[in-house]
């Protein structure tokens, strides 16, 4: 359900190459599932900017944001205390109920699209499932959640593409893209998963891990929550709205065959 | 009942609204994504998204652009079809929205126009018909339509011989000669008119050397076009006899003051709805205030009062 409120900067700080963190506080009561987003109004930008939610309470939302653009750039200068008009509760979320059939979920994040995961994975947990996490980087200097995913309960392996790895990081590392995994070239029938990261990454998901699964996107946004017919794709139930519809699309609607 | 101060009512083509703001076409749906929000019932009304004859997926992505104090988009004219808007969308609306609303229409040829139009006209619920001829984002229709005098007479008489509803012919900016346009429209027995659609713009993103609009343009809206649109409010109020509704940019109170000033009898908002979910209630809320500080007693006391 979206909802208008305002949130106060509690951290807003670099955690990665190009890459912070927000802490935002206030009613948080909108949000109402993992994978859902919020859209954020900054001084001197007619749209606002819709960045997914990486964790989230009723008084709290996490964001991580890449600096993409000059409004990501102008929000790494905001400082704790500043109020943010923030739209919450938009878009669909992950559906969690789809992994409780399967037993074993598999959190595959591309780059910045790792940030929806750490909800995720904490409403998997919680609900006893066993959670594998694949997060993949152009380069470890990006690395972001493998040490809050393990510390949630997930298996994590890093994957990057130039083979760096990082010391401060428990977690396996490996080189390649997330589709090179090892654990997604074995038996996965028994698996369903949640992937988000950049479009060549998703397109490699769906083509190349073989269990069931749904995929979160992104687009250019005019509104976030539906009016503007914006950010529109195709899908097999024809044109659906990335913001509203989605941003979570399950593979079985997408036209990638 | 009336759910607005009764100083803000004024009347369109003969139906009375409650106040004078619409959320425009193309921001607003069909109208049920916002009364999740608020009761849209305050409003004045709503002009429905832009309806065709066939179902339309619209352009490719990216549709979005921004820029200064406003943003571009290049939707084109997506839409479920009409005879899926009359079965699907309007009753949707009906259990949200209890007013006449504005229906949008759209086409690719005269016969299309007039199709949709008779399609609709049996819907009660429909107060008014607002004539697209401005879509600047579509190849071979919308625009093409609204850029020749001829032509847009041509739509108006064909989708006036259809219905007895008031018809409101929607103009685009991007002309040499706005009422020139207007006075065609007049003539050829529209009941209004509803200016401006958007403007023809483009960005080029600076890392990629290309148009960020997939469709390369798009029509601008916002803050940042709204004097354009209070001129040509201005000078085609001046020009003809019929009603005009002023659109393009307004975001305040103050901005509906000034577009009825320039000769709009009402006017809608559009891309503020898209930023600002909120936009039109806060405007309805805030005008008895903003007519109070200008001395203003009945918000009709000062159509075209800038002449």
């Amino acid at each position: 359900m979206l909802k208008q409120v305002l949130l106060a900067i509690e951290e807003n700080t670099a955690v990665a190459e190009n890459v912070y963190r927000m802490v935002l506080k206030g009613d948080c009561t909108g949000v109402s599932a993992p994978g859902q987003f919020i859209n954020i109004k900054l001084s001197g930008h007619f749209l606002r900017r819709p960045i997914s939610v990486s964790d989230y309470d009723k008084d709290s939302v996490v964001i991580l944001y890449k600096i993409a653009g000059e409004g990501t750039k102008e929000m790494t200068e905001l400082k704790p205390g500043t109020e943010l008009d923030v739209l919450t509760g938009l878009g669909n979320g992950f559906d969690v109920e789809k992994a409780k059939e399967k037993g074993h979920a598999l959190l595959l994040g591309g780059g910045i699209g790792s940030a929806p995961m750490l909800a995720l994975c904490k409403e998997l947990r919680a609900a006893g499932l066993r959670v594998s996490a694949v997060l993949g980087f152009n380069t470890a200097k990006e690395l972001i959640l493998a040490d809050e995913l393990e510390s949630a309960g997930a298996e994590v392996t890093v994957m990057t593409a130039d083979g760096s790895t990082a010391d401060y990081c428990d977690a396996d590392f490996e080189k390649g893209f997330v589709t090179d995994a090892p654990m997604l070239q074995g038996d996965i029938d028994d698996c369903y998963y949640y992937a988000c990261g950049p479009l060549p990454m998703l397109k490699s998901v769906f083509k190349n891990v073989k269990c069931d699964g749904e995929l979160s996107f992104e687009e250019r946004m005019g509104c976030g929550f539906g009016a503007c017919m914006g950010c529109t794709m195709h899908t097999v139930h024809g044109a659906k709205r990335v913001c509203k519809d989605g941003p979570v699309f399950a593979k079985s609607e997408l036209l990638w065959d | 009942m009336s759910y607005s101060d009764p100083r803000l009512a004024t009347t369109l083509c003969g139906i009375k609204l409650d106040n004078p703001v619409i959320a425009a076409s193309g921001t607003f749906g069909y109208g049920y994504e916002f009364a999740e929000m608020y009761d849209i019932n305050e409003l004045g009304t709503f002009s429905f998204k832009g309806t065709t004859e066939e179902a339309r997926f619209g352009n490719e992505s990216p549709r979005i652009a921004e820029c200064p104090s406003g943003m571009l988009n290049a939707v084109g004219l997506q839409n479920p079809g009409v005879d899926k808007v009359i079965s699907e969308e309007l009753p949707k609306l009906k259990a949200c929205f209890h007013k006449p609303v504005m229906a949008n229409i759209s086409g690719f040829s005269t016969d299309e126009y007039a199709y949709v139009c008779e399609r609709l006209n049996a819907e009660k619920q429909i107060g008014w018909f607002e004539v697209n001829i401005s879509c600047p984002n579509v190849h071979g229709g919308g625009m093409g339509f609204g850029t020749d005098p001829a032509l847009a007479a041509e739509v108006t008489k064909r989708v006036r011989e259809v219905t007895d509803k008031p018809v409101i012919m929607k103009l685009t900016p991007n002309v040499t000669d706005i009422t020139e346009i207007a006075k065609a429209c007049e003539d050829a027995g529209a009941d209004g008119i509803s200016l401006i659609n958007t403007v023809l713009a483009m960005r080029i993103n600076l890392n990629s050397r290309k148009p960020v609009i997939r469709n390369c343009t798009g029509g601008m809206s916002g803050p940042a076009v709204l004097p354009i649109a209070v001129r040509m409010v201005y000078q085609v109020s001046k020009a003809v006899t019929i009603p005009v509704v002023g659109l393009g940019g307004i975001s305040t109170p103050e901005d509906v003051l000034e577009m009825m000033m320039a000769g709009a009898t009402a006017v809608e908002v559009g891309a503020a709805n898209l930023t600002e979910p909120f936009a039109c209630k806060h405007i309805i809320d805030g005008l008895p205030e903003a007519m109070d500080r200008y001395g203003i007693k009945n918000i009709t006391d000062i159509i075209g009062i800038a002449h």
